[in-house]
């Protein structure tokens, strides 16, 4: 386990927790479909394609894209739901995408998952009770232990103990998804999976549930990754934030950074969309609008996938010389750099901010996008 | 009593509303003595969370109640003429034709088996006797007004061959094909990426523009609400409970149900150090609270007052100020309540 943690502690990518890390994931990819034979084009949808972060202990990582950009791949390789192309994810310095049998049931109490519609999650016909003792079925505990431990994760989620008797539909969404975080921390796991935890809320729910994640994380010395297409969310509880365009990081740094000062046009425009509840600031600032969907995966563009949505390889055009632009189908120009070359995910000037655009974000450009 | 007293044309005047349901544990009203008016060009939110009548108002209006619902009191006037409320038949008329209505879910408001072209084109038959080449026409026509690209071919699409941001604006093209004086959108951008969200918004505001159109926008998010309404309805256990302009609302509030759902959002734009979660349910509508129904969740209520025993009336506490329903409203005045 050592020599593993030593192989890949200079491998480059943004790890920031090193050797300290909970969870790493290692140019992890997963593939769609076949590469067609005897010289047909590829119809393989690359949902995630070598992706590679740490996430530190304690530590909140958010993590936000569009509908299509792999995020749910991504975690479900994670949770080992499926099972990656290539790549690998090390849990405590050990590799657990080989891991089967017993070692596999092992793993799955380590990492546990909050998924977002409480309504589906749970079974409609099983007692409370039951529900929150599922993951403790391959532990060792007495019958009067798991009803125990129960008992108590449902006291501290706010619940009460008679409660463990009655069914799913005998509580609203907000109690509900409180069963459903009573669930995945019954096995006191080290990391928690939460995708869209509060989205399926009510506004003057979420902020419960929200606080309560936040109690439990410091309680308990858990690890989250949120995954929220929500970035008020994302930025209440996140410390670290990573931005994904078609199956790759296009950004991640500390949360503040990408708020502030984001360096990718993606990052910028997905902020520069989030209305604010104040009408006077709403009023006053300017909009990027991205045009149209996100590409289509199996057939993505070349060079940087978000050439043709760009606003800041726009801008950049109109200054360059006419042998370094390249004009898109619809008349769109750009930089022939972007269409060329896919940008790699580096480090640039900040401390730990990393993002993959050739042209980054200057800090006073960045705040007049999101202002 | 309106807010906007003398500024344009009532389109759509909905007066003491009241709606009630028939379920098998009781009667419920899931609307509760609701005025609203919705002006021509301008865009009205109304805001709430699940339970509060935000949607309810408006299918009653349209008579879409579910099966055991009926007006039980109020008018609706359209245009001015009064459409007297016993029966739904008479408002089910100006369903599609003079108020359009949006709904969430897009795929599930569009039948797989028919080309969206023959679905826009059945909204225009059904209210007009037109041949199916000008319904098509106008289906296209309608297309290119909710900007999809290259209307001719996509017209034969059906709608599995759509993205999610297409099938949305397909259902705002059925919504609009008939050119209504009012289009209600009931949380047309809840399910979307925030990017697909400020395009659909976007085309929906530039919708009202064009076609002079009073937008209704229901919704639970206050980001929206400030960035393209005019005027702010709050909803709250089947009442209204604070209405005016969206700044009145929004930076002055004087209702603690508004302020407390300020207080409890996460921002986008700005670190927010501690939230302020509300306590305790949505009320249940088979027992909603006495007196004011937010009084067992509300950080302002007071044990001695009136909070518990009487329901709160809507009113203005200067001539120029937004309506709201609290009894302790005027101190809330006093103070500053920016959040």
């Amino acid at each position: 386990m050592a020599a593993e943690i030593a192989e890949f502690a200079d491998s480059p990518g943004p790890f920031v927790a090193g050797p300290d890390a909970v969870l790493r994931v290692e140019r992890l990819s997963k593939h769609f479909g076949k590469k067609k034979r005897f010289g047909g084009s590829s119809n393989m949808v690359r949902a995630v394609d070598e992706v590679s972060f740490d996430l530190a202990r304690g530590e909140t990582l958010g993590l936000v894209g569009e509908s299509g950009c792999g995020k749910t791949t991504l975690s479900r390789m994670i949770l080992r739901l499926i099972e990656p192309t290539g790549g690998r994810v090390l849990l405590d310095g050990e590799d657990v995408t080989k891991l089967a049998g017993r070692r596999l049931r092992e793993f799955h109490q380590r990492v546990q998952v909050v998924f977002q519609d409480p309504y589906a999650s749970l079974d409609p016909r099983q007692r409370v009770a039951a529900s929150v003792a599922e993951p403790l079925t391959n532990s060792s505990m007495s019958k009067q232990e798991k009803l125990d431990t129960v008992h108590g994760m449902l006291e501290r989620m706010g619940l009460q103990r008679a409660q463990a008797k009655l069914f799913p539909h005998q509580f609203s969404g907000g109690q509900r998804q409180r069963i459903g975080i009573a669930r995945a921390l019954s096995v006191t796991p080290q990391v928690l999976l939460l995708d869209e935890p509060v989205s399926a809320l009510d506004v003057s729910i979420q902020a419960q549930v929200l606080k309560l994640l936040q109690d439990l994380r410091e309680e308990y010395g858990l690890s989250y990754i949120l995954i929220s297409h929500d970035l008020s969310v994302v930025r209440h509880v996140s410390d670290r934030v990573m931005v994904m365009y078609l199956g790759r990081i296009v950004e991640i740094a500390a949360k503040d950074d990408i708020y502030t000062s984001p360096h990718h046009p993606y990052t910028a425009s997905l902020l520069s969309a989030a209305p604010v509840p104040d009408p006077d600031v709403e009023r006053s600032r300017e909009r990027i609008q991205l045009p149209g969907d996100p590409p289509n995966p199996a057939n993505p563009p070349s060079g940087c996938t978000f050439h043709q949505r760009c606003f800041h390889a726009e801008l950049l055009a109109q200054k360059l010389p006419a042998g370094e632009v390249h004009e898109l189908d619809g008349g769109r120009k750009v930089p022939r750099t972007c269409v060329q070359q896919a940008p790699a995910l580096t480090l640039k000037a900040d401390d730990e901010h990393w993002s993959a655009c050739h042209f980054p974000l200057e800090r006073e450009q960045a705040a007049t996008i999101i202002a | 009593m309106t807010v906007n007293d003398g500024q344009g044309d009532i389109v759509l005047d909905i007066r003491n509303l009241r709606t009630r349901i028939e379920t098998l544990r009781g009667v419920v009203h899931p609307v509760n003595d609701v005025s609203l008016q919705c002006f021509r060009g301008r865009t009205l939110a109304v805001v709430g969370e699940s339970g509060s009548g935000k949607s309810m108002t408006f299918l009653s209006v349209l008579g879409l109640l579910p099966p055991g619902g009926s007006i039980e009191s109020g008018t609706v006037s359209y245009l001015g003429q009064e459409y007297t409320l016993e029966g739904k038949s008479r408002l089910s008329h100006l369903r599609g034709k003079s108020i359009g209505m949006i709904f969430q879910d897009a795929l599930a408001g569009l039948n797989p088996s028919f080309t969206i072209g023959q679905q826009i084109g059945d909204v225009v038959r059904h209210h007009e006797k037109t041949s199916r080449a000008e319904a098509r026409r106008r289906a296209i026509e309608t297309l290119g007004l909710v900007g999809i690209p290259n209307p001719r071919e996509r017209v034969d699409y059906y709608p599995h061959q759509l993205s999610g941001g297409m099938r949305q604006r397909v259902m705002i093209a059925m919504g609009v094909a008939l050119r209504p004086q009012v289009l209600v959108a009931d949380e047309p951008t809840t399910a979307l990426d925030v990017t697909v969200q400020a395009q659909i918004m976007e085309l929906l505001d530039g919708l009202r523009r064009e076609l002079g159109m009073s937008l209704v926008i229901i919704t639970h998010d206050l980001g929206v609400v400030a960035r393209y309404a005019e005027e702010v309805a709050v909803m709250y256990g089947g009442r209204v409970v604070e209405h005016g302009s969206v700044r009145q609302v929004l930076k002055n509030t004087v209702h603690p149900y508004t302020e407390a759902l300020l207080r409890s959002s996460p921002r986008p734009d700005a670190h927010v150090a501690e939230l302020d979660p509300i306590p305790g349910q949505p009320p249940n509508l088979l027992a909603v609270p006495t007196g004011c129904s937010f009084h067992p969740r509300c950080h302002r209520r007071d044990d001695r007052e009136l909070c518990a025993t009487d329901i709160p009336r809507l009113r203005a506490l200067t001539p120029t100020s937004q309506l709201t329903a609290c009894h302790r409203a005027e101190e809330m005045a006093l103070q500053d309540v920016s959040v």
